[in-house]
């Protein structure tokens, strides 16, 4: 079969989110004093990133990436291969590797479209076996990063409009594709395919699904 | 047309005459009252044979004196590893009343085991494709006792999916694969549990299905096996019955079965509602006043709390048969328990065959009878509870009563609305389904990881719903649905509409011509008919 499944990560995949992967850099700055002020920047910052995200992922995207702001490239990269095995691997829900060997066996390409950042994932991309994977990208300039993402920033609307851009450059149905997220903002990716199903959705996710005979899958 | 005299063979069959009380059908979770026309033959069930006065005993009795084999005790050693495979909860129907005949024989069988030093014992529901039964409906099956005992762990659901879970047994000589669960084919002993509701139950069935998966059950569940049965209620002339019979030769030869088999009697309702298993002509005021008094209540009630409602009243079904020992054998003893609980005999087919559909399918406990649920209750379960001849007369008409909501449960039946909504409306064909979509659907990542982490039936099992309609579908000439709520579900399964039994009746009679034999099949309780 010529076609795809795209999932969404966090909370889809994995129960941890953006922020577990900040507060890990955070936690991991050089030097004690550092790392703690970070950490409790970090943790004072959650009502509002909440607020953000509530409002709009664009006005979230903006707010939170702002807190790489200085990082080094090269620490960022470094620390992401620790993040997969302390943070990441252990938060990967049981249910997503049958889901995702199933999905294997019918012979569909493995897309992973997050608004996680490509460095982060890109171990769990290995580890899952994904065939590709389209992420968030931080944008650097002397090796260090300036707190704004590279465009095409994936997130709602441009996760749909990349998955099409996407299956029509490899001429798959849009049709036959799956897609899968656990949020109301990737409601474009989902609705963008032929067999859209709701993982672990929230509430407004899950009320939408059913209003839409969506399948809703629990993979905790 | 020339009058003939009325001639009843069996107490259950009545004629409405001038004086007749008017007639209740169930309409999805309602009652539905009608006066119909003089002449039309109406068959009840059976009365409710007396239970067994004793059930323990009656258990104990056959496991102590099987059919062609040792007695239990004599099969049991120390040490050895035993699997208890189980119906799953689409036996009896309602679910009935604690202690569920399957917690009756397992506090016997898990006594006897522990007796005997026997240990290593799963307990295994034999859901094949359908959904897994929750925590409350597992606890409440077996009894806190057992339940508290094994669950999680020895207690589960079979997992048709698990890719470590099955074994290939081999392949009967007309190509259909045996897989089967590996727990039961690695057991000494597998003890199978049954409850026979209808003849189709128990058997070879048992096993052979309970406990397979996808690829062993698309052997049989598919439409020409199906148009093959003459009906799939009467195992002598049944397709799909000679196709598990073959698979359970294989499961015979590899595997050590001790099958028990039970049989129940038909008393549905009791209590309030005892009404419901009366000839109307011999209701008591207090009847009436029964009646008067559901019929209002429900009517005032949403349709999820008059599902709750009644799912919320179990039945009050008695042991009338236990026999035990190797599968042929005890089934065949069961069967004739079974035929003289249910079949009523009855001269002659009808033109029109009028029935209600009531809210409770074995596909359904505890949830919503689907548009695909009614359909099987008309088409399929209905129609093929026959011996001989199926009540209905090739291109008759048959009148359901039901409301035809375009209701589904998405918790256990997400992949029926797909079916229902996307692959209905391109083709009712059976064949076309099944070549172009059953695998699309069987294989969906979604539907797959639903049915295992989740309740919902396999992503398969709307395609087999719609197969097991198949011979009622080449048999029945019109199906009219009297008081659907909407036009379009009746239209996606091919159906008419009418608002009124008067009205369905009239556009019948356009059909048949002007004087058609009606019968009035008054069900449930379950009721078979044997036509001369």
């Amino acid at each position: 079969m010529s076609a795809a499944a795209f999932y969404d990560l966090d909370g889809t995949l994995v129960r941890t989110n953006l922020v577990h992967a900040l507060g890990f850099f955070a936690r991991n700055q050089q030097g004690l004093l550092p790392s703690l002020k970070k950490t409790l920047q970090t943790a004072v910052s959650v009502p509002m990133f909440l607020a953000a995200d509530a409002y709009s992922r664009k006005v979230f995207n903006e707010i939170f990436f702002r807190r790489y702001k200085g990082e080094s490239e090269d620490r960022l990269r470094y620390l992401a291969a620790e993040l997969f095995e302390d943070v990441l691997k252990p938060a990967i829900f049981p249910g997503a590797y049958q889901l995702i060997s199933k999905s294997k066996s019918l012979g569909l390409k493995q897309v992973l479209v997050t608004g996680a950042l490509d460095f982060c994932v890109a171990p769990l991309v290995e580890h899952l076996g994904m065939d590709l994977c389209v992420a968030n990208r931080l944008e650097f300039v002397g090796g260090l990063a300036t707190g704004r993402l590279l465009p095409p920033v994936l997130a709602a609307a441009t996760k749909a409009s990349w998955i099409r851009t996407y299956c029509e450059a490899q001429q798959i149905s849009l049709n036959d594709c799956f897609s899968y997220s656990d949020s109301m903002s990737d409601l474009p990716m989902l609705s963008v395919v032929g067999h859209p199903t709701a993982v672990n959705p929230d509430m407004r996710l899950r009320a939408t699904a059913t209003r839409h005979d969506w399948p809703i899958l629990d993979l905790r | 047309m020339r009058a003939r005299p009325r001639r009843k063979l069996d107490d259950s069959v009545t004629y409405i005459d001038s004086d007749s009380a008017p007639r209740i059908l169930f309409y999805g979770e309602d009652l539905w009252i009608e006066d119909f026309p003089i002449g039309t033959r109406v068959i009840y069930p059976r009365p409710p044979i007396q239970g067994l006065a004793n059930p323990q005993a009656a258990i104990r009795h056959a496991l102590n004196h099987p059919h062609d084999c040792d007695p239990l005790f004599a099969q049991l050693s120390p040490g050895m590893k035993v699997t208890i495979a189980l119906d799953d909860i689409s036996l009896p129907l309602p679910p009935m009343r604690t202690p569920d005949l399957r917690q009756t024989i397992c506090e016997i069988l898990l006594e006897m085991l522990d007796a005997h030093g026997v240990d290593d014992v799963h307990l295994i529901i034999a859901n094949s494709l359908h959904r897994r039964m929750t925590e409350r409906e597992m606890r409440r099956m077996v009894g806190r006792k057992i339940h508290d005992a094994f669950y999680p762990d020895r207690y589960y659901n079979h997992d048709a999916e698990d890719p470590d879970g099955m074994v290939t047994l081999g392949e009967t000589d007309h190509g259909e694969i045996v897989n089967v669960n590996r727990r039961a084919v690695e057991s000494d002993l597998v003890i199978y549990v049954n409850i026979n509701l209808v003849p189709m139950d128990g058997g070879h069935k048992s096993v052979g299905v309970g406990l397979c998966d996808y690829p062993a059950l698309r052997a049989h569940h598919e439409p020409q096996t199906i148009r093959e049965c003459d009906s799939y209620m009467d195992p002598g002339r049944s397709a799909l019955a000679k196709k598990c019979d073959r698979i359970g030769k294989i499961v015979d030869e590899k595997m050590n079965v001790f099958h028990i088999e039970t049989a129940l009697n038909n008393r549905m309702f009791d209590g309030q509602i005892d009404f419901l298993m009366k000839n109307e002509d011999e209701f008591t005021e207090f009847d009436r006043l029964k009646f008067e008094g559901t019929k209002w209540a429900l009517s005032k009630m949403p349709w999820a709390a008059k599902r709750k409602l009644l799912f919320s009243i179990p039945a009050a079904y008695e042991l009338i048969a236990c026999h035990a020992g190797r599968t042929e054998p005890v089934h065949a003893k069961i069967l004739e328990k079974c035929f003289e609980q249910y079949a009523v005999k009855v001269e002659g087919q009808a033109d029109i065959v009028v029935t209600g559909i009531p809210y409770v399918s074995p596909y359904n406990v505890n949830s919503i009878l689907n548009p695909l649920l009614v359909q099987v209750m008309a088409l399929g379960y209905f129609h093929n509870m026959y011996r001989g001849k199926p009540l209905l007369k090739k291109d008759g008409v048959l009148i359901i009563a039901h409301p035809c909501y375009d209701d589904f449960d998405h918790q256990f039946h997400p992949s029926y609305i797909e079916f229902f909504h996307r692959l209905l409306p391109e083709t009712r064909d059976a064949f076309t389904l099944r070549d172009k979509y059953e695998l699309e659907f069987a294989h969906n990542p979604s539907y797959i990881e639903m049915y295992r982490r989740g309740n919902a039936y396999h992503g398969a099992h709307p395609f087999f719903m719609w197969y097991w309609g198949e011979n009622g579908r080449q048999h029945v000439g019109k199906v009219i649905v009297a008081g659907a709520v909407n036009a379009h579900v009746p239209e996606i399964l091919g159906w008419e509409r009418a608002d009124t039994m008067a009205e369905a009746l009239a556009m019948a009679k356009s059909y048949t011509g002007p004087s058609p034999e009606i019968t009035l099949m008054h069900h449930p309780p379950i009721l078979m008919t044997d036509v001369s």
